[in-house]
């Protein structure tokens, strides 16, 4: 079945069965690696991507739900050769490791920062409760999402 | 101006990682991101039983078998061994199932649904035998699984008068406390789960990529398995380790490898997490018993003696070393004179337990702190000024009679202290707002406990390995050849800083090989905590060899710095060095377990403050402070990062990971919905003081810091837990359960008295 979607700002066809999951559409069909399937229940968070600007596990979604839709993944954060500032935050303050759950969590901080572009530590935590981490202990990642705007508003000056 | 080297030193700062943009951009490729051309999908076969005759194989004839290859240990060209300490374990089983779970059939087949498909019509056919599962009966048992007596390994230690001296100390005066401490399983719990491709080379050799910590570890076992030297062992960015990819990665390349070759294509062999939670390697469960002499004015500990019974599952794996490192850290951060301290690790028929961040130490440290804690109460002692009387100072005798230096045991406690003493800073306002959401009564309460650790291998282990780095030229750019693995501790990163301020270069400038056996040296297993410190070590070695090879090429001296060097020479010839780890002279008998046990200590004290919910019995984490001796943090960043990481597994180990065993010792909650890993919301805020006492011997004075942050956030927060409600918790994991079991046996013993 040919389903159609915007991804990463670019319409896309794929030929797929419609009850495929739309995390296997992106990495095994469109070869977009950067989602990682760490348990395929919908608990891990590191196959997170953005369908119309809201964070979601695509290891839960058939593909046939996002047509029509925009699907926003890790490849598609940078704009223009320039890293997401959450991205940048990632790296100059200790928020990657291993880097495996790294993908859903930067989409997911993304998403929390389109909302609300200076939270507080209980706000990103709460919005990243859906992440798993085993490396950091989270702190990093906490920090990281924290400092974003103020190190953007740095690094833009 | 010319030449002068104006950068300024890359050690010491927070320079950010290498691999940071690949991998916040999703560009990193792990073992599962890449697919040959032509590539098949494999699946393992697995007993259903815990122990068995194994009969044969049946295949569903409905099936539709026309694309699927299976493979058994008849398809092995070499030997049907995984080879690591002992040859006790097959890579395919034959004869008897010795656990559930154990790999018995191979399947490749075109697609990863077909694959798994196939696995579910194939019936392990099997008589069903006696299983062993207590191991407080194995080495009596008439049921054997290893050698004559199931024993793995048995160790005794005797410092001072031993045993005679508990007797001679309560004679005299002192009280004897005695608790028996438990843990349970853990699991690694990496996000990425095992993941290995095995491609097929031209001439009859197999290349393995993968996820993996110690690449030489495969190399060795496959050389058995093919029975030829024709391959090599290529690290893929590996999503995390913990232990969990120190040896079992051998099995699953061994695995892809048999495929590759029967079938002539590449086989990608990747595990689902429900067969990675069932079928790898665990922490070792443990029961430990602890006697102690105890003056009962000072709180002096007098002798004590120890006994830790280890449950190594099946198969050997690494279990002896494992047990070597508990005894050695049996007694925790404290100095005792006489001493007798007994370890057993034995076999039963449950899946193999295996190398996991601490190796060993954890379980000890939690005995160690809990009966402490004993102590303090039965004497009415301060737990804090109890340790703080008997920890260990410079000059103390360790249980192998090793001499201390660089002791930073009451540096790290005072420096925790102080810190958790502050209020908490507002950029770490507690995760859950607390107060007034839930119905429960709440109590809280601070635990503070203790850790040491060796940091690197055991005695003379260093010496015996001699791991190796090579360094090398690349027109003006410089790279360096190791083994040693990034599995998220920043190793990658390290290195490059390490030879970039040796040679007074831009980091920019020093990269990394790939982690391939067919380039690099034999570094030595990324494990120990020994990579910073111990190959680190050898790679600094590199670069200035590096350095002193260029100034004899071109015929300058000490003055002339990197780049004049470069731009004097003659010929662009490749020029590349090798360093290999020089032997410190350590001191170390294995026979009598004495001497120098460690090449240094690293000394780390938590600090948990937690709410207990006492009608749920969940325990709410508020702040976890750490002061941890680091010796040099090579980079505060990264480094605060992984003592960060450490300790959340601990608090996991204390009050969230219960593996949970059915009739057959298979994990039943094999998901990530059930076996419970802490979250954002379940993770404290966490403040992490480094403390730098230099190890001379270590590059630019840094200690190894892999494993000790997992070793006492456990019996911090049973610390915690018996603060702030009274209960008291002996045993791991701390389940709310658990939690609520305590304080009701506790008000029933109230209400007896």
């Amino acid at each position: 079945m040919k389903i159609g979607f915007r991804l990463n700002g670019a319409e896309t066809t794929v030929d797929v069965t419609p009850m495929a999951r739309l995390l296997d559409v992106l990495r095994e069909d469109l070869r977009l690696t950067g989602s990682k399937e760490g348990c395929g229940e919908g608990e891990c968070g590191a196959c997170t991507v953005l369908i119309d600007g809201k964070a979601v596990n695509s290891c839960l979604v058939p593909v046939v739900q996002v047509r029509g839709a925009s699907v926003k993944t890790v490849e598609g954060l940078a704009e223009d050769g320039r890293l997401h500032p959450v991205q940048q935050a990632f790296i100059d303050h200790g928020g990657a490791q291993c880097g495996i759950c790294t993908p859903g969590f930067v989409v997911a901080a993304a998403e929390l920062l389109e909302r609300d572009p200076n939270p507080d530590a209980v706000t990103i935590r709460e919005a990243l409760a859906g992440n798993l981490c085993r490396c950091t202990g989270y702190q990093k990642i906490v920090d990281s999402v924290a400092r974003t705007l103020a190190s953007a508003e740095e690094a833009g000056r | 101006m010319a030449g002068a080297s104006t950068h300024s030193p890359h050690i010491g700062s927070g320079f950010v990682r290498a691999d940071g943009p690949a991998k916040v951009t999703g560009a990193a490729l792990y073992v599962d991101d890449v697919r040959p051309d032509d590539c098949l999908y494999g699946a393992t076969v697995r007993s259903p039983v815990a122990r068995g005759r194994l009969l044969g194989l049946k295949k569903d004839p409905a099936f539709d078998w026309s694309d699927v290859v299976i493979a058994t240990a008849d398809d092995i060209p070499g030997e049907n061994v995984v080879a690591l300490m002992t040859d006790d374990q097959p890579v395919l089983a034959t004869g008897e199932l010795r656990h559930v779970t154990e790999p018995v059939a191979l399947i490749a087949a075109p697609s990863r649904d077909k694959a798994l498909a196939a696995v579910r019509h194939v019936e392990v056919l099997y008589e069903a035998l006696e299983p062993l599962f207590d191991p407080t009966e194995s080495a009596t048992s008439p049921i054997r699984i290893f050698g004559d007596d199931n024993v793995f390994s048995r160790l005794e230690m005797v410092h001072g008068d031993g045993l005679d001296a508990l007797g001679r100390a309560e004679s005299a005066g002192a009280k004897v406390i005695t608790g028996t401490y438990t843990v349970g399983l853990q699991e690694q719990l990496y996000i990425e789960c095992q993941g290995m491709i095995a491609t097929p080379r031209d001439d009859g050799g197999v290349t393995i990529f993968g996820s993996m910590q110690c690449p030489f570890y495969i190399v060795k076992a496959l050389k058995r398995v093919l029975g030829h030297e024709k391959l090599n062992v290529v690290q893929a960015v590996t999503g995390g380790g913990f232990g969990g990819k120190e040896e079992y990665p051998s099995m699953v390349a061994a695995h892809a490898a048999v495929l590759a070759l029967k079938t002539g294509r590449p086989v990608k062999l990747i595990y689902r997490r429900d067969e990675d939670l069932q079928a790898t390697t665990k922490r070792h469960p443990a029961i430990m018993t602890y006697s102690t002499a105890v003056d009962p004015e000072t709180g002096e500990l007098q002798a004590a003696s120890v006994d830790l019974l280890f449950d190594g599952g099946a198969y050997n794996t690494l279990s002896p070393v494992v047990l070597s490192r508990a005894i050695l850290h049996a007694l925790g951060p404290y100095a005792v004179p006489h001493v007798k301290l007994d370890a057993l690790m034995v076999a039963t028929h449950t899946p193999p337990n295996g190398a996991f961040r601490g190796f060993g130490a954890p379980q000890v440290m939690f005995a160690a702190e809990r009966h402490m804690d004993r102590i303090a109460r039965e004497l009415d002692l301060d737990p804090i000024a109890l340790r703080r009387a008997n920890l260990y100072r410079d000059g103390d005798v360790t249980p192998s009679g090793q001499t201390l230096f660089d002791v930073a045991s009451i540096e790290v406690l005072d420096r925790a202290l102080e810190a958790a003493e502050k209020p908490l800073p507002p950029s770490l306002v507690p995760t859950r707002p607390g107060g007034g959401q839930a119905a429960g009564r709440r109590a809280s309460g601070r635990g503070v406990a203790i850790a040491w650790h060796g940091c690197g291998f055991t005695g003379n282990g260093e010496a015996a390995l001699k791991g190796k780095a090579d360094v090398s030229l690349d027109g003006d750019r410089v790279v360096i050849h190791t083994a040693s693995t990034d599995i998220g501790q920043g190793t990658d990163s390290i290195f490059p800083a390490i030879v970039a301020d040796v040679l007074g270069i831009d980091v920019e400038r020093v990269s990394n090989a790939p982690h391939d056996t067919a380039d690099v040296p034999d570094s030595g297993p990324t494990v120990a905590s020994r990579t910073a410190m111990v190959v680190g070590g050898v790679v600094k070695q590199g670069a200035e060899k590096l350095l002193a090879a260029l100034r004899a090429e071109v015929g300058l001296g000490d003055e002339a710095d990197f780049d004049t060097l470069l731009a004097a020479r003659k010929s662009d010839a490749t020029l590349r060095v090798r360093a290999e780890y020089e032997d410190k002279g350590a001191q170390w008998d294995p026979e009598t377990y004495q001497g120098d046990a460690y090449p240094t200590y690293g000394w780390s004290c938590m600090v948990v403050d937690a709410e207990i919910d006492t009608d749920t019995g969940e325990v709410l984490y508020r702040r976890l402070v750490q002061a941890t001796d680091v010796g040099k943090a090579l980079n505060p960043v990264l480094a605060a990062g992984q003592l960060e990481g450490g300790a959340l597994q601990g608090l996991g180990y204390a009050t969230s990971e219960a593996v949970v065993l059915d009739a057959q010792r298979r994990m039943r909650n094999d998901r990530l919905t059930n076996y419970i890993i802490p979250t954002t919301l379940d993770a404290p805020p966490m403040e992490t003081v480094l403390v730098e006492f230099p190890f001379a011997d270590g590059p630019f004075g840094a200690k190894g810091i892999g494993e000790i942050p997992h070793d006492v956030p456990a019996p911090a927060v049973a610390a915690a837990i018996e603060q702030a409600t009274g209960a008291v918790l002996d045993t791991l994991p701390m389940t709310p359960e658990a939690v609520l079991a305590a304080l009701e046996a506790m008000e029933a013993g109230e209400g007896a008295a």
